[in-house]
């Protein structure tokens, strides 16, 4: 109990003073992650909405594929990417290993499944609102994606904003392939679990609420963006 | 409209952390990280050489491993015999030691095992073993790990049994599960020193020289991997040997204690 | 003006769904002007004739042959849907959505679909989400949305299922304005009196059969079989 509240002052002290290596981290940890939700979601999106809307021989498999892939652990897919990146490894030659890049690519790999899964979910129920209209207009198969991936435009920043959040807290992989290095590679989790090691709970908590003010942050200002609250009515 | 907002945004951010220096990475061990030394030599070297020396922190082991796929440009690490392996092999061109600070061996304050009054590092492990006491290892092929290793086989002990708990983690996280335990850990003294989280645990036992700890320099050999950066690793052991680190490292204390001493010879 | 896509002709057409025939063996042609007006029972089939007929169903025997054979024949048509399907838009952007997909200019579409709308009695907020119309309004707007292309054939299911005797009056006076303008017209309804009132022909199914096809006066001077007759009576059924 004590550790919390002097987490949470740590925080508030951390967070007014302007701390420079808590504002260097944060911006690391916002930069990889919202870059790695941009990407997923430029692939993940129009994927699931492309399996809601096309009949295919292995549309049953790839669901099921991407279902299981949401569950994928996150160590396991640092691993990977690290035993490919490495400059032992078949993309060794770009020295991308303890890069943001490489953190890039692990939460890309990890949140891309489940913005898909989501969004083709949400483009599915859509989809069947929307069929024999989109037919019926002759809608070709890109305008039919476009129209889906617009009019499901909250639901699908529901699945970016889930990615975003399994990736802004994720610490396996991120901590495998950009190695936690000071000024280079250290995020808010990285960070979090360095201070822990040291057995600095306070400091290592105060991150933590950081981390938890962010994603909030994030989450309220994208909803502001889009006017989500006035939105109820559709 | 908002995307075009989000993606300028974005790339200003992206453009700010590219960085002008010449970049170096280094394994460390996290016994040497967590000393907080790099803190005072890091800032240095940058400023003497212009090098941004990168410390990727894990186990002797991983470090190795880094070093022979060309992952990182120089190792620092502590544990002779794998080194001397590791050069052989052609992954370093040479091996250079630096400095040593000791292990220790931290455990309850009340030393039910009677560990604080032994002679030597294995007596004292005898004795642990003997009263079945709860001990944490790293059990993580880490640089303390093999010490600890080393140290048990002298003692005629095959660690083993309920008693003995191989976490396989880093030194904070071990201190942490012993300190949660209450239990004996062996430590290397800058973590000890370092971790904040102590609890119950004291320093039970030091001082015998088998717990000295020598750190070496292992610049990775640019003829196996052609990318490593051979000079400015070569230009960073310059500055590790010169007498401005020697002043540095042997004036680096925690709580009035001196944690390294510096042993480098001219070549 | 592109070769034109009438006349529309059935040979053979049969729905088999679920391992029942819900529809044929019919053959008919649909061709000149006109309001064509499809009555039948509840079920009978009329909303499957007239989706067959649109490219909405895939016919399981015979065929559907459109005159222009070109691949954007239903582009050229229209269809209002028993239930409108609303779309997650404003009024006006769900009924300019059709010449968007035409490549349209927003603004301009905006403009043609706000014509549109008043055209069709819409008297709502057009910025309004279109979740917000009520059931005749939702009919007015989807008519609307049929009309903004100009479509040289409209299909209408029902399209006054849900209107009072006013709104009913001003579509079917928007229809018929759309017939003098050359626009091929087929409807369901189960309005006799308005059959009597639009209809220039007449298709009778029942239970899947096309059982009478004929002109309006014909059909209701006499109709030939007693399905029709009972139906037009308001006579229920053995
Ligand atoms: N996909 C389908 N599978 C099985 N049966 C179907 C299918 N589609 C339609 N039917 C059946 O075919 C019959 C005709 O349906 P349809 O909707 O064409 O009737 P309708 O004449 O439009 O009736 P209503 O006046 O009630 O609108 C109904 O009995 C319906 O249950
Ligand atoms: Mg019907």
């Amino acid at each position: 109990m004590n550790d919390i509240v002097e987490g949470l002052w740590q925080a508030a002290r951390l967070v007014v003073t302007l701390d420079s290596d808590l504002a260097e981290i944060t911006l690391r940890s916002l930069q990889v992650t919202v870059t790695a939700t941009a990407i997923a979601s430029a692939i993940g999106l129009p994927l699931g909405a492309w399996i809601a809307v096309n009949r295919f021989r292995l549309r049953r498999a790839v669901i099921i594929m991407l279902n299981a892939l949401m569950g994928l652990p996150p160590v396991v897919v640092g691993l990977i990417v690290y035993v490919i990146l490495s400059r032992s490894g078949p993309l060794g030659v770009f020295g991308l290993l303890f890069t943001p890049t490489a953190m890039i690519v692990a939460q890309t790999i990890i949140i891309t499944p489940i913005i898909a899964s989501i969004s083709h979910q949400a483009i599915r129920e859509l989809w069947a609102d929307y069929h024999d209209l989109l037919i019926s207009l002759h809608a070709t198969r890109r305008q039919r994606i476009a129209t889906l991936l617009w009019d499901g435009r909250r639901a699908l920043m529901t699945a970016a904003l889930a990615g975003f959040g399994r990736a802004i807290g994720e610490v396996g992989a991120i901590m495998i392939v950009g190695g936690n290095i000071d000024h280079a590679t250290r995020v808010l989790t990285t960070a979090i679990a360095l201070e822990t090691g040291k057995g600095d709970f306070g400091l290592a908590l105060a991150l933590g609420f950081v981390l938890i003010a962010l994603a909030i942050a994030v989450n309220l200002a994208l909803h502001m963006l889009s006017g989500t609250e006035r939105g109820s009515r559709w | 409209m908002m995307f075009k907002t989000a993606l300028a945004a974005f790339s200003a951010l992206w453009l700010a952390t590219a960085a002008g220096a010449e970049e170096l990475k280094m394994a460390v061990t996290t016994s040497f990280a967590n000393s907080g030394l790099a803190e005072v030599l890091l800032p240095e070297i940058q400023a003497d050489t212009g090098i941004e020396v990168q410390l990727l922190v894990v186990g002797t082991g991983q470090a190795l491993k880094l070093g022979e796929a060309g992952d990182v440009d120089a190792v620092l690490v502590h544990a002779k015999a794998a080194e001397e392996a590791f050069v052989a092999a052609g992954n370093a061109t040479h091996r250079r030691e630096i400095m040593y600070n000791d292990f220790i061996i931290v455990g309850p304050s009340a030393d039910a095992a009677g560990a604080g009054g032994a002679g030597s590092a294995s007596e004292a492990f005898a004795k642990i073993a003997g009263t079945q006491a709860p001990f944490v290892s790293r059990g993580d092929d880490s640089g303390t790990h093999k010490a600890e290793l080393a140290i048990w086989k002298s003692a005629g002990v095959e660690p083993a049994g309920d008693w003995y708990r191989a976490v396989g983690q880093g030194m904070g996280a071990a201190l942490n599960t012993a300190a949660g335990m209450d239990a004996y850990i062996f430590a290397d003294r800058a973590s000890w020193l370092n971790f904040a989280n102590k609890a119950g645990l004291a320093l039970v036992f030091e001082g015998d020289p088998a717990l000295f700890n020598q750190y070496a320099y292992l610049p990775v050999n640019p003829e196996k991997h052609a990318h490593v950066k051979g000079d400015a690793a070569k230009a960073l052991e310059e500055w590790l040997v010169s007498e401005k680190a020697k002043g540095l490292i042997e004036g680096y204390q925690i709580n009035g204690q001196q944690l390294f001493h510096f042993n480098a010879e001219a070549m | 003006m592109v070769s034109p896509i009438l006349p529309l002709m059935l040979e053979d057409v049969e729905l088999l769904r679920g391992g029942r025939r819900i529809l044929g063996p019919i053959t008919l042609t649909v061709g000149g002007a006109g309001i064509t007006v499809v009555m039948g029972p509840n079920g009978a089939g009329k909303t499957s004739l007239l989706r067959a007929m649109h490219g909405l169903e895939r016919v399981s025997r015979g065929w559907v042959l459109w005159q222009g054979e070109a691949e954007d024949v239903r582009a050229r048509q229209a269809f209002v849907f028993q239930t409108p399907v609303l779309m997650r838009r404003s009024v006006i952007d769900c009924i300019a959505y059709p010449l968007i997909l035409d490549g349209r200019p927003r603004r301009e579409a905006r403009k043609a679909a706000e014509k549109q709308a008043e055209a069709v009695g819409l008297g709502v907020t057009l910025s309004a989400p279109a979740s917000v119309l009520s059931g005749g309004e939702r009919q007015k707007m989807a008519l609307a949305r049929a009309l903004v292309r100009s479509p040289e054939v409209l299909f209408l299911d029902e399209p006054c299922a849900n209107l009072d005797l006013h709104s009913t009056a001003e579509i079917e006076r928007i229809l018929i304005a759309a017939r003098d303008d050359g626009t091929r017209i087929v409807m369901s309804t189960h309005n006799i009196g308005q059959a009597r009132r639009l209809a220039d022909d007449i298709l009778f199914l029942f239970d899947g059969r096309l059982i009478e096809a004929g002109a309006n006066a014909a059909f209701f001077a006499g109709p030939g079989t007693p399905e029709a007759r009972a139906h037009i009576n308001g006579d229920l059924l053995p």
